[in-house]
């Protein structure tokens, strides 16, 4: 195994994209991160991309094909390769592009995510998005995403003392957080009374307790680390890519308040990078609900089980804060296109480690970790990168 | 949804069976071919029997679902609860027959028979388990909604029939 490094990022817009196609958004992302690696289609050994339901959402499988023909390199019968993993999609595809250029079987490779979730109806997009859920036992007795996150958050408050408060508290983060983000679904600030205020979804989750459905694609261009150089003054190293699965219904597990997929995911990532929780400066995690960006955080290991809503509800996790969570805005106010959420967490951490983040930099970042989960924690990935020296 | 995909599984949504590990006990539901918990995985292949679930057990967490399921429109607002049986399985079901005010983590519920949605108007009608409060709770006004069609003696007696 060698080390690999991301060498180049892209990403479009994250919203409402009704003027533009999924291979328009997905092509665009790809492109941007070749030319970001200042990489010559010519080196690239293929293509995986990332995508959790294009047949039910654009009446389209067999996409990555697609990419690969519509990115006009067809032509050399490159190996395109989709990845399936529920809202962990993107990460899922980004493991599979490390393996293949750390193994040596490829050098250049382009990890794309992709999802158009507004091209059918609002329920419609959230009825097709419940199936990373276990449609047989629990979707067909009326479980919905937002519920079952529901049951965990029911379950943190009765038995830590969460409150309403505390988890509103992560939407006020995302959205100030999102306001300086370009490429965010959501650039206007929420109070705490909006949040606590918004109609209900399923309690005790309200509409602005969940993240958005969104259209939007990331890319990077990953390769080995020994040449990085040759393509940019700021290779990022993937310290480690783990991925770890559960049960994937809610109900079969033996803690309603813990991902143990997120728990395995970050030990080994962790062992992996010989690194700690308290050596991270940035963190992008999935906040696909308020519920999920607390249990992330207790399950990655930057705080004790039972203890992310006080101390998210104290500013600890905002700017300067150890570790910095979600600078993009996370899926809440950036935006939640299924299959490219992964993707566009390693893109924003890859800008924060190279100092080219902006208004929203984390000074002195020099070590990140993304975060993303499939359905309800059946697929966790964490994914820790570093700035090369 | 095709009309064998949801009937197949009429054992388990109907009269709740389930399945037990021969070897360490361990109760499943749905059944399972292999047991998750046994230290000895491989060994459980062909050794789980069949498991007849009671239906009693009590409420570990519940939402109250506004933004329906589809097919679950009409019934909004409707308490979703993650249940433990007193056997051990914990099922997602909803709780019916009580005011969502009067639901609470640590309810004791049991399981009823009742319909789940309708694919439209000419599409399969599912029907399957939701649970009720064991003892009903002093404020209670009763069930809401018109009484579902099907008596669950029958099914009961059918599905055993079938079996």
């Amino acid at each position: 195994m060698r080390d690999v490094a991301v060498l180049g990022v892209g990403q479009t817009k994250f919203g409402e994209l009704w003027d533009r196609s999924f291979r328009e958004i997905g092509i665009e992302a790809g492109l941007q991160a070749l030319v970001d690696a200042k990489l010559s289609s010519a080196d690239l050994g293929g293509l995986f991309l990332g995508n959790m339901a294009s047949g039910s959402l654009i009446d389209q499988e067999h996409i990555a094909p697609l990419i690969l023909d519509y990115a006009g390199l067809s032509g050399r019968h490159l190996p395109s390769v989709r990845v399936e993993g529920g809202g962990a999609s993107g990460a899922l595809a980004l493991h599979q592009g490390y393996l293949a250029v750390a193994s040596g079987l490829y050098d250049f490779v382009v990890v794309g995510g992709a999802e158009k979730l507004t091209d059918v109806p609002d329920a419609t997009a959230a009825q097709i998005t419940s199936s990373a859920a276990d449609h047989e036992w629990e979707v067909v007795f009326g479980a919905t995403l937002p519920a079952l996150w529901a049951l965990m958050a029911r379950r943190h408050m009765h038995l830590f003392g969460t409150t309403r408060e505390q988890l509103a508290s992560v939407a006020v983060h995302a959205h100030a957080m999102g306001a300086k983000n370009p490429n965010a679904h959501y650039r206007n600030k929420l109070s705490l009374e909006q949040v606590m205020n918004a109609g209900p979804v399923a309690e005790p989750l309200g509409v602005f307790d969940c993240a958005p459905l969104s259209d939007g694609a990331a890319a990077v261009v990953l390769g080995p680390l020994e040449t990085a150089r040759e393509h940019t003054d700021t290779p990022i190293k993937i310290a480690a890519s783990q991925v770890a699965c559960d049960t994937l219904a809610l109900q079969h597990r033996d803690d309603f308040t813990t991902l143990g997929s997120t728990v395995v995911a970050a030990r080994r990532a962790f062992q992996r990078a010989r690194r700690a929780p308290a050596d991270v400066h940035v963190a992008e995690v999935h906040d696909a609900y308020t519920i999920s960006a607390l249990l992330a955080l207790e399950d990655l290991g930057f705080v004790e089980k039972g203890a992310a809503g006080p101390a998210f509800a104290s500013g600890r996790f905002g700017p300067g804060g150890t570790p910095t969570v979600n600078p993009s805005g996370g899926l809440k106010a950036q935006g939640q296109p299924f299959g490219a959420v992964g993707v566009a967490q390693v893109v924003e951490l890859v800008r924060q480690l190279r100092g080219e983040a902006k208004e929203r930099q984390v000074s002195g970042a020099s070590l990140g970790l993304a975060h993303n989960v499939g359905g309800t924690g059946a697929t966790s990935v964490v994914t820790l990168l570093e700035r090369a020296n | 949804m095709s009309i064998a995909r949801f009937w197949r599984e009429t054992p388990r949504r109907y009269n709740l069976g389930g399945s037990k590990c021969g070897n360490c006990n361990t109760v499943y539901f749905p059944p399972r071919l292999v047991c998750p918990t046994c230290p000895q995985h491989r060994a459980t292949i062909e050794k789980m029997v069949p498991f007849q679930l009671s239906g009693e057990g009590e409420v570990v967490s519940f939402t109250v679902v506004q933004d329906a399921a589809e097919g679950f429109e009409m019934q909004v607002p409707y308490v979703l609860a993650l249940v433990r049986t007193v056997e051990g399985p914990v099922l997602t079901g909803q709780v019916v027959d009580v005011e969502p005010k009067d639901v609470a983590i640590g309810l004791k519920v049991k399981a009823t028979f009742r319909k789940l949605r309708e694919e439209g108007k000419a599409g399969v009608i599912h029907y399957g388990y939701k649970f009720t409060p064991a003892a009903a709770p002093a404020s209670a006004a009763g069930p809401r909604g018109p009484v579902e069609p099907v008596r669950p003696t029958e099914a009961t007696a059918r599905d055993r029939a079938v079996a």
